[in-house]
């Protein structure tokens, strides 16, 4: 019996009923905070402007710590695939319209380009993640990505270049400019991408990095105008 | 049946029976787990160590558990190594020494797929630029001569070199399995090693590549010595897979290495290094130069 009534939890206050003279009243409020949670993540009440600034604000910011190269943890923390997008196509744009178009075997065709940006991007990513890296997929990509602003710069002043000529000297000047480049390119994304690698294996993780940004180097290198 | 006198033996939990028979209503759990009994079984029988019964356990019975291969931490075991693990993989691909076994001496059971597939990249591209170069070395000051990236190449070699790394060991595997299976012999290598000699037996072709002066004998030279240097490590790695045999299979493994090994390497320098032309006065044979551009 005893077992019966405390196996069943709160059975015995089935037949508690409250008197009619007790009062019970009072007041219950539940504060309510003036900038609720939910309040920081719709976006649906702010002006369109106001959203794709945010954005691009952030993607100006990357920007600037690409081109500042510091241990900064902010273009790890948010990252986002606007930018490299941006620059990967902008990259592309400007690598059309080489003399070489027309031929079969000419320039990198706009697809060649894209290809090789993402497809390279990930297998460097897919590289480090193997040999045990802490940086996650999308943060990898992310760095990678933003770290070809400066060889996406060097391609302008190239072309820039070339329009005044493509003699020995606009040679020259575009072959410092893209080693310059090339080297700000894997500086920064080296800063950013070996803190979280194993500390034995640094350099296997940096050399495909160095090979990849090379190779993009080589593509703005060997660019040659149209006619 | 769990004997009273024993009070190590594990004893069948009673009181959730009894529990049951007395209010239907009332939940038990009864968490039926092997491993814990069993490890509790150890416990009692005075075994310090359980994890290392565990280990002892897997090495007894040579098998570890691996994880299955479309899973990533399949492929994380084959990037286990170091920085100077490649290093040392690498230079003792180039410098071969009569009797140092290559799998034996450096991969000890370690294959890794880092250095197969990196060097493999890094050739293609080196492959693809310097013949770029060179072709633009060849062809300058020529009034004629329009420069072409020529990123079709870079596929092209691609396929070369990935084809040569990855078909070919497969077949060799595939044929010592077979040979294995006649012949009982002491030593198997598993595809991974037989992977990982062939990528790094790639990378004497790197500096050989990147020979872009344009001197005919000069490249021969490079390309028949990295040859050498490449024939004989794999040579001598896979003798003492086929010492056992027959003479005849000797005689055809090692020819077929040697005669693939020189296939690729006289076939990238013929299609991506053309030969420059003899020097001849510009001015009187620039007509029969334009036409005679090789591919």
């Amino acid at each position: 019996m005893a077992a019966a009534e405390s196996s069943r939890p709160f059975s015995g206050l089935s037949d508690v009923s409250i008197s009619e003279d007790i009062p019970v009243e009072g007041d219950i409020s539940v504060p309510i905070d003036s900038s609720r949670k939910d309040d920081d993540f719709s976006t649906l009440d702010e002006p369109v402007k106001e959203t794709i600034l945010r954005d691009l604000r952030a993607v100006g910011k990357k920007f600037i710590h690409v081109l500042y190269p510091k241990r900064s943890s902010a273009l790890l923390r948010d990252w986002d695939l606007w930018g490299p997008l941006l620059l990967c196509v902008t990259l592309a744009l400007l690598l059309q319209g080489g003399a070489a178009d027309n031929d079969d075997q000419g320039g990198p065709q706009f697809a060649e380009v894209f290809v090789i940006i993402w497809f390279g991007s990930i297998i460097i990513t897919l590289n480090s993640k193997l040999l045990g890296g802490t940086i996650s997929f999308f943060q990898s990509l992310c760095v990678l990505g933003y770290c070809i602003l400066p060889l996406t710069a060097a391609m302008a002043v190239c072309r820039i270049v070339l329009l005044s000529g493509s003699g020995k000297v606009s040679f020259a000047v575009r072959l410092v400019v893209v080693t310059a480049s090339f080297g700000w390119s894997t500086f920064a994304s080296t800063a950013f991408l070996t803190g979280s690698q194993p500390p034995n294996r640094k350099a296997l993780v940096v050399y495909p990095v160095f090979l990849f940004y090379f190779v993009i180097g080589w593509m703005i290198l060997t660019f040659s105008p149209p006619q | 049946m769990a004997s009273p006198n024993d009070p190590f033996e594990f004893q069948e939990f009673e009181e959730a029976d009894s529990l049951l028979k007395a209010n239907r209503d009332a939940t038990t759990i009864s968490i039926e787990d092997e491993d814990i009994k069993t490890e509790k079984q150890r416990k009692a029988d005075g075994d310090e160590d359980p994890l290392g019964t565990d280990d002892k356990t897997e090495l007894l019975s040579g098998q570890k558990e691996s994880p299955p291969f479309w899973t990533f931490e399949y492929y994380q075991r084959f990037f286990d190594i170091e920085t100077h693990h490649v290093k040392e993989r690498i230079i003792g691909s180039m410098l071969p020494w009569p009797g140092k076994n290559f799998i034996h001496v450096y991969l000890r059971r370690n294959p890794d797929l880092y250095g197969p597939f990196w060097i493999c990249t890094t050739l293609v591209f080196a492959i693809a630029i310097s013949g770029n170069i060179s072709n633009f070395l060849v062809h300058l000051g020529k009034p004629n001569y329009k420069y072409t990236p020529e990123f079709g190449k870079v596929t092209i070699a691609a396929t070369a070199i990935f084809t040569y790394a990855w078909l070919v060991p497969l077949a060799l595997w595939g044929f010592l399995l077979w040979r294995n299976n006649k012949i009982m012999n002491l030593v198997s290598y598993s595809f991974m090693e037989i992977v990982c000699v062939y990528g790094y037996s790639l990378s004497i072709y790197i500096p050989a590549v990147l020979w872009i002066l344009p001197y005919e004998w000069l490249r021969w030279c490079s390309i028949v010595v990295a040859l050498c240097l490449s024939g004989s490590v794999l040579v001598m790695t896979f003798w003492s897979a086929v010492s056992d045999d027959h003479p005849k299979i000797i005689i055809v493994i090692t020819s077929a290495i040697v005669v693939l090994n020189v296939l690729l390497a006289v076939g990238c320098k013929a299609y991506f290094f053309s030969k420059p032309e003899p020097v001849l006065t510009r001015h009187s044979s620039a007509a029969t130069q334009v036409t005679m551009v090789p591919s």
